[in-house]
């Protein structure tokens, strides 16, 4: 026989070991030390894509685009503040902290939001006055580090959020690397130049519920019930967490999936704590019905939200409000094709490129670096943001009206159906062309 | 000299009276009657005034103080002063746990015993113990001075930075990273100034402390640390 001729199956690559997993082992195996990160998780999840929305027809009207209103308004905090907070669009900055970001990028992101009517959020590591400054509503995060923490700031704020914990990291702190912590963000951190910081995955100062309900009436009391307080948790088991918020005295409900980003921490944690946002909205919503506080208690969702049919989805399945983190990002001016050349002797590539921890960022985003933070034009990047959070808003309404809705808080389950049986399940709406809603019913 | 008896007032009255002063008046000694341990007591106060509170506060008595000298006449629940920023807190009986917890400044006398988690994560604040401090103190202390005239419990300065403890009795164990230091004359001096400003300069003598901080191995990450985690 000649063996020369004998046909020969292709090389075939395991589904299991696949190149990432290869490279992951290798790299495992050099250092010895696991790989470090930051944004969300990578890997596909059920998600909002995995959703439709059915347009009016016979059964139902659809308003006119260009003509008919469709509302976009949304208040947070009307359940104790004094003080609500009112925003023309119901899509908010998330919490990015001074430190991990550049000043060049907070100030932004504040600069895009007030164009945009909408609010943003201080970070780990304090309020700046270039983003107080340029934020026309601002939330303050309290963390369990409290670095930068001042009664002063608090007082300035528009609102509290008490941080317990994020979509990226549920259960985690993070540690922020020497070489970002330049003199300013040491020294509003209190903490030496050029160390390793860690931000703790516990509030010092109270532990549980009940405690959470006495830090709440501390802040309120010091703030003279007149902002709203939010809590900020990652979503795990969202039905308990929601119910506990409530009870705790929160105001607004802040609920982030796993797809939500973080300044850095183990990729093994973002990519195996917690659990996506399509998989947490109904049971946190569910949570507010049942104890008869949805739309008295707002809730925010986040993790993941790209486009405005996440955002009139998440809306759809109960939430008031949607924030965006990465994607806000992403419209300063992150991961830019721009700065190919620079990614790649990052060893990364744009779009892919995710080492924030090192500082390194060429679109002078998540740096410290003069030179790379002077990169970021502050108002031009702003005003990128807001037209991107316009967009967002455009298509949302453009879906609320097709579903003949004249307040983009009048979408609801009913509006969707699911591309796949696990969206069905975890959205609880029906699988498409089915009544088919799996869990329910018996089956 | 105004009282506000909390058998009659409720918690908000009393902060909102307290919030609403200013330099221009006259009152700065305030007298608080009937805490009744109620949560919250004088919090986020940011005026030079004296309040004194006769009898038993809950959590988070002082929270947030800034210029205000608080003065409790009994115990004090968990996190009292917490994240204080300057001015004086001094609790004549025994604290639950997290006292001073974050504090970024500003003078902590306990004069009793404190719990668990005393001075945790500290930024700056002066903290002066009379008695005895629990387990876990001084976690992750950043800055600041904090002194004991007791004991410490187990796990004393687990994580600390730059933050400087002493210590006149024994430490059960101490923590990750915290190692026993050298007395130096400027510690001393600083010990000496610490004990007069709580009062304390007659009961005890600098050359009896013991000093502790960090050793500064974890102030980096590294692998081969990772067995003191």
């Amino acid at each position: 026989m000649d063996l020369d001729r004998i046909p020969q199956t292709l090389p075939r690559f395991s589904a299991t070991f696949d190149a990432h997993t290869l490279s992951e082992i290798r790299r495992a195996a050099a250092t010895g030390i696991y790989d470090i990160r930051g944004g969300g998780t990578k890997r596909k999840l059920p998600h909002f894509d995995d959703l439709l929305f059915l347009g009016a027809s016979i059964s139902r009207y659809p308003l006119e685009g260009y003509r008919e209103k469709c509302a976009t308004d949304v208040v947070l905090g009307t359940r104790f503040a004094k003080k609500p907070i009112h925003l023309k669009i119901p899509i908010t900055i998330a919490g990015m902290s001074f430190g991990s970001l550049s000043a060049q990028a907070k100030e932004a992101l504040g600069r895009g939001a007030s164009l945009a009517g909408t609010s943003t959020t201080t970070g780990d590591g304090g309020m700046t006055p270039e983003e107080r400054g340029q934020s026309q509503t601002l939330v303050y995060q309290y963390l369990p580090s409290r670095y930068g923490m001042n009664p002063a700031d608090l007082r300035k704020a528009d609102a509290i959020e008490i941080v317990i914990g994020q979509g990226a990291k549920p259960g985690g702190g993070g540690m922020l690397l020497g070489q970002k912590i330049s003199d300013r963000v040491a020294e509003m951190r209190t903490l030496p130049k050029g160390i390793d910081q860690r931000s703790a995955c516990r509030h010092p100062d109270w532990t549980g519920p009940d405690d959470l309900e006495i830090k709440i009436e501390e802040l309120r009391e010091i703030t003279d019930w007149e902002k709203p307080i939010y809590v900020k948790v990652g979503a795990t088991r969202p039905y308990y967490d929601v119910a506990l918020a409530v009870k705790s005295g929160a105001d607004v409900i802040v609920l982030d999936g796993m797809q939500g980003g973080t300044a850095a921490t183990q990729d093994v944690f973002i990519e195996h704590v917690g659990i996506p946002i399509l998989a947490a909205i109904r049971p946190a919503v569910q949570a507010l019905q049942d104890l008869g506080m949805h739309r008295k208690v707002q809730l925010i969702v986040s993790g993941g939200i790209r486009n405005g049919a996440d955002v009139a989805k998440a809306l759809a399945l109960g939430a008031d409000a949607v924030s965006i983190g990465t994607a806000a990002l992403v419209a300063l001016g992150d991961n830019d094709p721009h700065y190919e050349d620079e990614y790649r002797k990052l060893g990364s590539t744009a779009g892919a490129y995710d080492d924030w921890q090192e500082g390194r960022d060429p679109a002078g985003i998540t740096t410290q670096d003069p030179l790379l933070a002077a990169r970021l034009d502050p108002v031009a990047a702003g005003r990128r943001l807001a037209n991107y959070l316009s967009v967002l808003t455009l298509e949302a309404q453009t879906i609320a009206r097709a579903c003949g809705k004249s307040h983009l808080h009048n979408l609801e389950p009913e509006d969707l159906v699911a591309l796949s049986v696990e969206a069905a399940a975890m959205a609880r709406v029906p699988l498409a062309g089915t009544q088919w809603v799996p869990g329910q019913g018996g089956y | 000299m105004p009282v506000i008896d909390l058998a009659r007032a409720s918690t908000r009255e009393l902060n909102a009276r307290l919030h609403a002063l200013t330099p221009d008046d006259g009152e700065t000694e305030w007298v608080v009657a009937n805490p009744q341990g109620r949560h919250a007591l004088a919090v986020g106060l940011d005026q030079p005034v004296t309040v004194e509170i006769k009898g038993h506060a809950g959590y988070y008595c002082a929270g947030m103080n800034a210029e205000a000298t608080v003065i409790v006449d009994g115990n004090v629940g968990v996190g009292v002063a917490e994240n204080m920023m300057s001015g004086t807190v001094l609790v004549k009986g025994d604290a639950s746990q997290a006292a001073g917890a974050t504090a970024h400044g500003g003078l902590l006398v306990i004069e009793g015993d404190a719990s668990a988690r005393c001075g945790i994560s500290m930024k700056g604040v002066d903290i002066v113990v009379k008695g005895s401090i629990g387990p876990m103190s001084a976690f992750m202390a950043q800055s600041g001075n904090l002194v004991v005239l007791g004991d410490a419990g187990d796990a004393l300065g687990d994580s600390i930075y730059e933050a400087r403890i002493y210590v006149r009795g024994s430490v059960k164990s101490l923590g990750a990273d915290c190692i026993e230091k050298e007395m130096r004359d400027e510690h001393r001096a600083d010990l000496v100034r610490l004990l007069a400003a709580a009062g304390l300069g007659d009961v005890a003598h600098a050359d009896e402390f013991r000093r502790y901080g960090s050793a500064r191995q974890l102030y980096t990450f590294h692998v081969d640390n990772a067995a003191a985690y």
